[in-house]
């Protein structure tokens, strides 16, 4: 029972020296960060409505101003779109709101207190792993409730499809997290997170193919996109919700399943060791 | 002899050219509540981070409940209560949620309720912490300090923007803590404020003590000379510094027919002499 192991000392009716007594353990500790990050994120209306409705906002304009049939492709540009916008909108949740909040935390001095606790580091990430995962489903139902509803979208029937949703989603949300968490050092303050943040994210949805089709970028441009996570996620995205036939509008012609899983998967770990090696408690002010 | 629960020689701390600590010793004996005063930029805060392992440091030793704070465990952390000069906590959470959450970082915490009603939040236990007042929120940060049942807290100018009566409110909080057998070390620039609750203090100025000792030992110490004023006939104020203020009076009553106009026979208070060694400093 969760009331009882916060006193110890009185379960047990001895008094243990400070030496003896249990540390709370990282793995709880971060279950109940994450509720409290979750309790805070949707108390906070405005923050709520802007994460979710930004992508629901750009998602209708131009899944509704683009409906043509793309040339060869069997689909519409609104179910391309529908893809495209879901992978730039669980980036934002993920690598945008992680970029922000946590620089704010930082500047506020909510890290600082938090290292002057006993609080174990792992258990500070954990609740961000769970706010991350419950925001980036939540952001995902709501835009695929609207592809399918109003853009043609159908949702796969087959489990491959699904696990391939499965694999793309965590390695796509667990990179962007990461990388949120490593920018999150690069703004001076809090006030300036959100312009230090919002534009590489802004470049990257231009270049990785969410609101232009890749085909349609200078070929350098595409390059550099496809160095990031984002492009991979649309691509892996598109795999799950278009027919195959859509495949044709892929620089390679094909989904390319195993390097979108190389380069998500190399994300995670590329930004695990800058996460490792940027991360601070303190501004640095 | 007890292991000391502070133990800092030769502390070495510098910013750029700026020498903020300039070879500090502290010893400071568990359960004792010992008071760090000086004004602004003296350096208390940086020493204060330094003991909280907020801070590296340039040179010296530190010991605090027997470890360097530089390269101390979460265990040594669960002994320590922090409570900062500026306020940080979660805006959109309770009063009652943020403080058990609290509670659980630690292994043996005090109960929420009990901290809650310490520090005189009861009534505002349900309200989110972003509807407190600058006080309000300060007296948090003391929930928040001490709701860990530290065995050191450190505490870091605890009342800027208290009004008296929850100054007053805080120091009985400080003196209960005392009680218990908690070491409490504070920074503070109000004097009335060292002087109420330390049982030893230390007076810093550019990075180095310059006095330290019981307040009323200090005061003896460094304030042994009386001032009195009065008004000359021609309306010229005048003041003298003496350790014989008797013997100026009487000169006075023979100088003077009747009434000496703006007599005052002055004992300095433990602000002039804090105010004298912060400001002439380094000589003393």
């Amino acid at each position: 029972m969760s009331e009882a192991d916060t006193t110890p000392a009185a379960a047990t009716g001895t008094t243990p020296d400070a030496g003896e007594a249990v540390l709370p353990g990282a793995w709880r500790l971060g279950l109940r960060r994450g509720a409290l990050e979750l309790k805070q994120f949707f108390r906070q209306r405005d923050q709520v409505l802007f994460t979710f409705a930004f992508p629901v906002v750009f998602l209708t304009l131009f899944a509704s101003i683009f409906s043509d049939d793309v040339e060869g492709a069997g689909i519409t540009a609104s179910q391309l779109y529908v893809a495209s916008m879901l992978a730039a909108g669980v980036m934002s949740t993920s690598f945008q709101s992680l970029g922000i909040s946590i620089a704010i935390e930082r500047d506020e001095k909510v890290l600082r207190r938090l290292r002057g606790t006993p609080m174990p580091v792992a258990a500070y990430f954990l609740g961000k792993v769970w706010l991350v995962l419950v925001t980036c489903l939540m952001e995902a139902a709501v835009l695929l409730l609207i592809g399918t509803v109003a853009f043609g979208v159908s949702l796969p029937s087959d489990l491959t499809r699904w696990l391939t949703f499965g694999w793309v989603f965590l390695l796509g949300i667990t990179g962007c997290a990461l990388l949120g968490i490593a920018i999150s050092s690069l703004p001076r303050t809090g006030r300036s997170a959100s312009s230090v943040v919002v534009l590489p994210f802004l470049v990257l949805q231009f270049i990785s193919g969410v609101y232009i089709p890749i085909g349609d970028l200078p070929g350098w441009l595409a390059g550099i996109g496809a160095l990031f996570p984002l492009k991979w996620m649309c691509q892996g995205f598109r795999s799950v919700f278009l027919p195959d036939s859509a495949a044709v509008i892929e620089q390679a012609g094909s989904w390319e399943p195993g390097r979108t899983a190389l380069v998500l998967a190399a994300w995670c770990l590329g930004g695990l060791v800058l996460c490792l090696l940027t991360f601070r408690w303190h501004g640095r002010r | 002899m007890t292991e000391l629960a502070v133990d800092v020689r030769g502390l070495r701390k510098r910013y750029g050219d700026l020498t903020a600590v300039d070879g500090l010793d502290l010893r400071i004996r568990p359960g004792e509540v010992f008071g760090l005063l000086g004004p602004n930029g003296a350096g208390k805060s940086t020493t204060v981070e330094i003991l909280q392992g907020h801070r590296g440091r340039d040179g010296g030793t530190v010991r605090v409940l027997g470890a360097d704070p530089a390269t101390a465990d979460r265990r040594w952390r669960s002994r320590i209560g922090i409570v900062w000069q500026d306020e940080s906590a979660p805006a959109e959470l309770t009063v009652r949620e943020t403080v058990e959450h609290f509670a659980r970082y630690y292994p043996k915490p005090r109960d929420p309720r009990d901290v809650i009603s310490l520090v005189g939040l009861d009534e505002k236990a349900g309200s989110r912490i972003k509807e407190l007042s600058g006080g309000q929120r300060r007296r948090l940060d003391v929930a928040l300090g001490v709701i860990g049942s530290p065995e050191l807290l450190l505490l870091d100018e605890p009342t800027t923007g208290f009004d008296p009566a929850a100054r007053r409110r805080f120091w009985e909080v400080v003196r209960l803590l005392a009680r218990e057998g908690t070491t409490i070390v504070l920074t503070t620039h109000y004097l009335e404020e060292a002087e109420a609750l330390a049982d030893r203090l230390a007076v810093i100025t550019a990075g180095r003590i310059v006095a330290e000792g019981e307040p009323a030992a200090l005061r003896e110490r460094f304030g042994h000379e009386a001032t009195v004023t009065w008004t000359e006939p021609d309306g010229t104020a005048r003041s003298e510094r003496t350790a014989t203020p008797t013997r100026t009076v009487a000169g006075l009553i023979a100088r003077f027919d009747g009434e000496i106009p703006g007599l005052r026979v002055g004992r300095p208070t433990l602000e002039d002499v804090y105010l004298e060694l912060t400001g002439q400093g380094a000589d003393r």
